[in-house]
């Protein structure tokens, strides 16, 4: 008996290592361990033995039984590793193929520049402010001190509205200064974004709709040097901390001093590009101070208080930042072109 | 404004100063400029030459064999052009030569005859056609015999090369557009002395008393005119050095009485004119307007038909200029004409701009009458112009002068103090400093302690208040002199709400896949047609521009769905296969107007889209996802059958509370049709001032439930016609405290389900805030709700 259990020991280790699926380890297990199992069969024949062969062999039978256990269990463990191993290789992925995508919108270019703007100068304690499109003659001429022959009132500059006197298309946003000087008292500090319309036929730098953001200053001891640093401080932030700013004397009707404002080129640094046409300067926004006449349609006292006012193009900041050489491209809404400015 | 360099060096000396560095300084002092260019340069290897002989081609019409004396020889040139004649000096391109433009000239044979070289015209060596001599256009540019040897080199012995300087003058400074006037302002840039033309006259003869008498009838639109005489006039070209600077300053030479006249108004900037004396009948200038409906002949051939404020020239009997606008046909300069009269005069800027402009006439002279001309240097150019004649041997000066000036010129004298120009320029000069400035640019300054009393000269009219010295001041001084500082006070920026809740708009449907668009604000009247607007509906009562561009930018947009049908068309044709976009932007109102009387501009949100998963029910979750955005709860939706923009069966209202909020759905076939677009488009319009009005931003937290729901799923068989958004509200109203959420989760037609009825799902969540329920708590308001549901649609339950 004692020999019938080597050999079951032999052939359970044989078979075991044979076993490649939990499928064989557990007809093993059945074969062996089973009710009907050999091992078991020899177990239940004990009885025919002598008493004194009876826990010799039983401890043997014991023996074999738990070397036979182990063995499986140690192979049911390996099979599974090896189980693992073929899954996790069958579901290994190409991580090089692209992500699925999460479409989001994009803000058109001119909504992200007026956006940008209005940061910086919120940051400076610009408040935004807002008024209509269809504005007054008043408004958009007289109150800015524009002569009353300035040619920018010709029909063929700006655009009138019929059976309305004295109504028109805003030509420039500086229109929020007479309504924000009418309805505030210094200190005035605000910006104002805002479309604007002019009778050009459009091509590709010239559009009858544009976006002007206007900015007003008004306080006790408000100074050209004030314009100047205030400028400086926004270049700085739009274009970046190496730009410089350079204020080239000018005529506005509506500011004295007045001056064009250009920065260092910001593509090239200001050493000449086709960005800057080789100047390496780029004229970005007219200034001034507020014109005593403006001031004064607001009823203030231009003895205690001064101010400046600045303006600047939106499509042209946005033109030169994103190197967009057509201003129509902007108003195309071309999803191939709006989808960019993400 | 174009300044020839070497002709400002007349006034102010500047030769030790690069171009670019009068430029600079010049551009940083408020002179700006377009452009700096040389005129006439790269002419290399031309020399003078002589035609000794001039004859025509035998075998060729329009050729000519022209013998050309070079000096070492005589070459044989063949021309086409007809202007030569025997003895002309000429600019000669020889054998191996290169033109300007790059061309290499070699010897050839012209119809069987050799022709060693080429005769150049001045369009050839680079000269613009507009200062081209007329007689020269399309021929050779016959030089004034200087003397010089013939061979020698033509562009270094008539010096040809030009600096040229073109200022951008600003309207304010009129005076700038001169000569002397730029002189001015450099003479303060670079504090030089100005020098002007030392005016005399050797010999004048006769008296201008016998020859001319002036009346000023209406010294509101004249008030100053000088006449003086010149008899014995030979017209004739004017010398090359004043050829060459009329040339460099863009323009065309005449004849020496014209070029003087406008040498002179180059110069001082006071336009002139010159009449044939013998024309003008009884020897008398009437300055006084013209009869209401008068014809009139101008200089260039036009009959123009004036009115009684147009302010006219005339003798005893007739008109004969069109005052500070152009002269007339009758007293023109002709070649034979022996006595001339010269006009200095300052016309009106106001009459004269409305004359011109109702002539549709701008010339040279009435552009600068309309900007303003200095009075008090009538007498000087006048005085100028004959010095020039008498140089020039054009003729002999009659003595003195008729000069009719009711009232001096006098200049606007202004107090300016010193701490007031320092205080808005944040700078700190001294009255002495200040002073100087002010001196530099002919302003006469009188201190007196911290006030200075300021008289500028007369041709300065932008010198009226202190403000307008704190300028000059400013730019004389410099920017880059100025110093940077930000203004004091700590104010706290804010955005308009309106703004806020924009931002947030397009931040939120950015989120959801959708990109923002931007349309023009100004429309064509025929998108509302296109979208089968209401024939009596507000949105046809348009803000409609006088002049617009054309008929596709006439009014202003009362709606935004036809700009967005329009991106999404363009985007289509360009085979876009997918478009989800949005537009924030205003509508104009005519039929609602502010407090001030100007249309309301509301603004309005519109969405549109189209391609592969776009459908009804993607459009309305993004609008009920951006309501829900928005804190706006409890909207409701119904079908509108009657939009005819929209499919009569896929469009929906929302309102909350009653208010329309707007509208959606799909585009409906017959507005697709009008448009290159898929067939299936999908649409909103929502009123962002409802948006706005509605929107609650703050955030209350509910507790989370401690105890759990319980659900009862519920599938009702109704009409087809019976829409959900009824059925929810009757279980809602049915539901009682206990009710938590309806939710619609499956809609079924088919095999189980009646012909014409249809399954609708519903997950009902029922919760007690305060236990846990049980079956028999939500038994009750279960049953009410399935009651009411039966009543009020005969909605049975369907069995599963």
């Amino acid at each position: 008996m004692q020999e019938q259990l080597k050999a079951i020991l032999e052939s359970a280790k044989q078979n075991i290592a044979n076993a490649s699926t939990k499928e064989d380890i557990e007809k093993i297990r059945v074969d062996y361990l089973g009710k009907k199992g050999q091992l078991t069969g020899i177990l239940k024949s004990m009885g025919s033995l002598s008493k004194e062969e009876r826990p010799i062999v039983g401890k043997i039978a014991n023996e074999v039984r738990e070397s036979i256990e182990t063995m499986i269990a140690d192979a049911a463990a390996a099979v599974k590793a090896a189980e693992k191993d073929v899954k996790i290789k069958e579901e290994t992925l190409d991580v090089t193929v692209p992500g699925t995508q999460r479409k989001l919108g994009a803000k058109h270019p001119i909504s992200v520049t007026i956006d940008e703007i209005t940061k910086i100068f919120m940051s400076m304690g610009f408040s935004v402010a807002d008024g209509p499109e269809v504005e007054t003659v008043f408004n958009n001429f007289d109150g800015l001190n524009a002569p009353q022959n300035h040619p920018s009132r010709d029909l063929t500059d700006t655009f009138y509205i019929e059976d309305q006197e004295n109504v028109l298309l805003r030509t420039q946003t500086s229109t929020v200064q007479i309504r924000t000087l009418l309805s505030q008292e210094p200190p005035i500090k605000i910006i104002s974004p805002g479309r604007c319309f002019r009778c050009d036929t459009p091509d590709a730098t010239h559009s009858p709709m544009f976006h002007q953001v206007e900015g007003l200053v008004v306080g006790e001891g408000i100074t050209m040097a004030d314009l100047k640093g205030t400028l400086d401080a926004f270049v700085k932030k739009l274009f970046g901390p190496e730009t410089k700013t350079k204020l080239r004397p000018h005529h506005f009707p509506f500011t004295e001093p007045s001056a064009e404002v250009d920065v260092s080129c910001f593509k090239c640094g200001g050493k000449g590009c086709s960005v800057c046409k080789g100047s390496g300067w780029i004229e970005i926004l007219g200034a001034g101070l507020v014109h005593p006449n403006v001031l004064k349609v607001g009823g203030i006292d231009t003895e205690k208080y001064s101010g400046f006012a600045f303006g600047m193009g939106v499509e042209r900041v946005a033109m030169l930042k994103y190197e967009i050489d057509d201003i129509r491209l902007l108003y195309e809404n071309d999803m191939r072109f709006i989808e960019q400015f993400k | 404004m174009l300044v020839p360099i070497s002709w400002l060096n007349e006034y102010i000396d500047l030769k030790d100063i690069q171009l670019n560095e009068y430029c600079d300084r010049m551009i940083m002092s408020g002179s700006n400029i377009e452009e700096a260019y040389k005129v006439l340069s790269g002419i290399k290897g031309i020399v003078l030459g002589r035609a000794v002989k001039v004859e025509k081609h035998p075998d060729a019409d329009k050729l000519f064999v022209i013998q050309v004396d070079v000096g070492t020889e005589v070459l044989q040139i063949i021309t086409g052009a007809d202007n030569v004649t025997e003895g002309a000096v000429v600019p000669v391109i020889l054998h191996g030569g290169v033109l300007p433009d790059g061309r290499k000239i070699k010897k050839g044979k012209l119809r069987g005859l050799e022709s060693n070289g080429m005769l150049c015209s001045p369009e050839e060596l680079g000269c613009e056609d507009k200062v081209i001599p007329v007689t020269m256009r399309d021929g050779i540019w016959i030089l004034e015999d200087l003397g010089f040897e013939m061979g020698a080199d033509f562009a270094e012995k008539y010096q040809v090369e030009e600096d040229v300087v073109d200022f951008e003058i600003t309207p304010n400074r009129p005076d700038c557009l001169c000569m002397i006037g730029m002189a001015r302002e450099a003479s303060a840039v670079f504090e030089r002395p100005l020098k002007y033309p030392e005016i005399v006259i050797n010999n004048e003869v006769d008296d201008i008393k016998d020859y001319i008498d002036v009346e000023i009838k209406r010294s509101d639109l004249c008030s100053r005119y000088v006449a003086r005489a010149v008899k014995d006039v030979k017209v004739a070209p004017s010398p090359w050095w004043m050829q060459k600077r009329l040339m460099a300053a863009g323009v065309r030479p005449i004849n020496n009485i014209v070029d003087i006249t406008n040498y002179v108004m180059l110069e001082y900037g006071t336009p002139l004119h010159a009449f044939d004396i013998n024309t003008v009948e009884g020897r008398k200038i009437i300055v006084d307007v013209a009869e209401e409906g008068e014809k009139f002949v101008t200089l260039d051939g036009a009959e123009r038909i004036l009115d009684k404020d147009s302010l006219l020239i005339k003798d005893a009997k007739k008109g004969i200029a069109l005052a500070g606008i152009m002269g007339g046909l009758n007293s023109e300069i002709e070649d034979d004409t022996q006595t001339i009269l010269i006009e200095a005069a300052r016309f009106d800027p106001d009459g004269t701009r409305r004359t011109a402009k109702r002539l549709g006439m701008r010339t040279e002279a009435s552009a600068r009458f309309e900007k303003g001309v200095d009075a008090n240097l009538c007498r000087t150019a006048a005085d100028r112009v004959c010095q020039l004649v008498e140089m020039l041997g054009a003729g002999t000066v009659i003595k003195g002068a008729v000069d009719v000036y009711p009232e001096e010129l006098k200049a606007v004298t202004t107090k300016v103090r010193t701490e007031r120009v320092n205080g808005l320029l944040g700078i700190d000069l001294t009255t002495e400093d200040m002073k100087n400035i002010f001196e530099k640019l002919e302003i006469k300054v009188e201190a007196e302690g911290d006030v200075m009393t300021a008289t500028p000269p007369t041709v300065r009219f932008d010198l009226l208040e202190e403000i307008d010295y704190v300028e000059e001041v400013a730019r004389i001084y410099g920017y880059d002199n100025h110093p940077s500082t930000l203004p004091a006070g700590a104010e706290v920026a804010a955005k308009l709400p309106e703004r806020e809740i924009e931002d947030l708009i397009k931040d939120k449907l950015m989120g959801m896949g959708l990109s923002e668009i931007q349309t023009y604000s100004f429309v064509s009247p025929r998108g509302v047609d296109k979208i089968l607007v209401d024939e009596n509906s507000y949105k046809r009562d348009f803000v409609k521009l006088i002049n617009p561009l054309g008929e596709e930018n006439s009014v202003m947009r009362t709606t935004l769905i036809p700009n967005m049908l329009e991106v999404l068309e363009r985007n289509n044709a360009r085979y876009i296969p997918k478009v989800e976009a949005f537009e924030l932007g205003r509508l104009f109102l005519n039929a609602f107007k502010t407090p001030e009387g100007l249309p309301q501009e509301p603004k309005a949100l519109s969405i549109g889209m189209y391609g592969k998963d776009c459908d009804f029910y993607g459009l309305k979750g993004v609008v009920e996802s951006l309501l829900a955005e928005l804190g706006i709860e409890g909207e409701e939706y119904k079908a509108e059958k009657e939009i005819k923009t929209f499919h009569p069966g896929r469009c929906a209202s929302v309102s909350k509370d009653g208010e329309l909020i707007g509208v959606f759905g799909e585009i409906s076939s017959a507005v697709v049709e009008q448009y290159n677009l898929p067939e299936r488009v999908y649409v909103a319009e929502l009123d962002f001032e409802k948006l706005f009005a509605l929107c609650d931003l703050e955030i209350l937290y509910k507790p989370i439930p401690k105890y759990p729901a319980m659900d009862r799923d519920i599938a009702l068989v109704v009409k087809d016609e019976v829409e959900s958004g009824d059925i929810i509200k009757v279980i809602k109203e049915n539901g009682g405290e206990l009710l938590e959420r309806v939710e619609l989760f499956d809609i079924y037609k088919g095999k189980q389900v009646a012909e014409g009825c249809k399954s609708m799902a519903y997950s009902l969540r029922y919760r007690d805030l305060t236990k846990t329920l049980t079956d028999e708590e939500i038994a009750g308001p279960h049953k009410k709700i399935l009651a009411a549901l039966n009543e009020a649609f005969g909605a049975s339950l369907r069995e599963e």
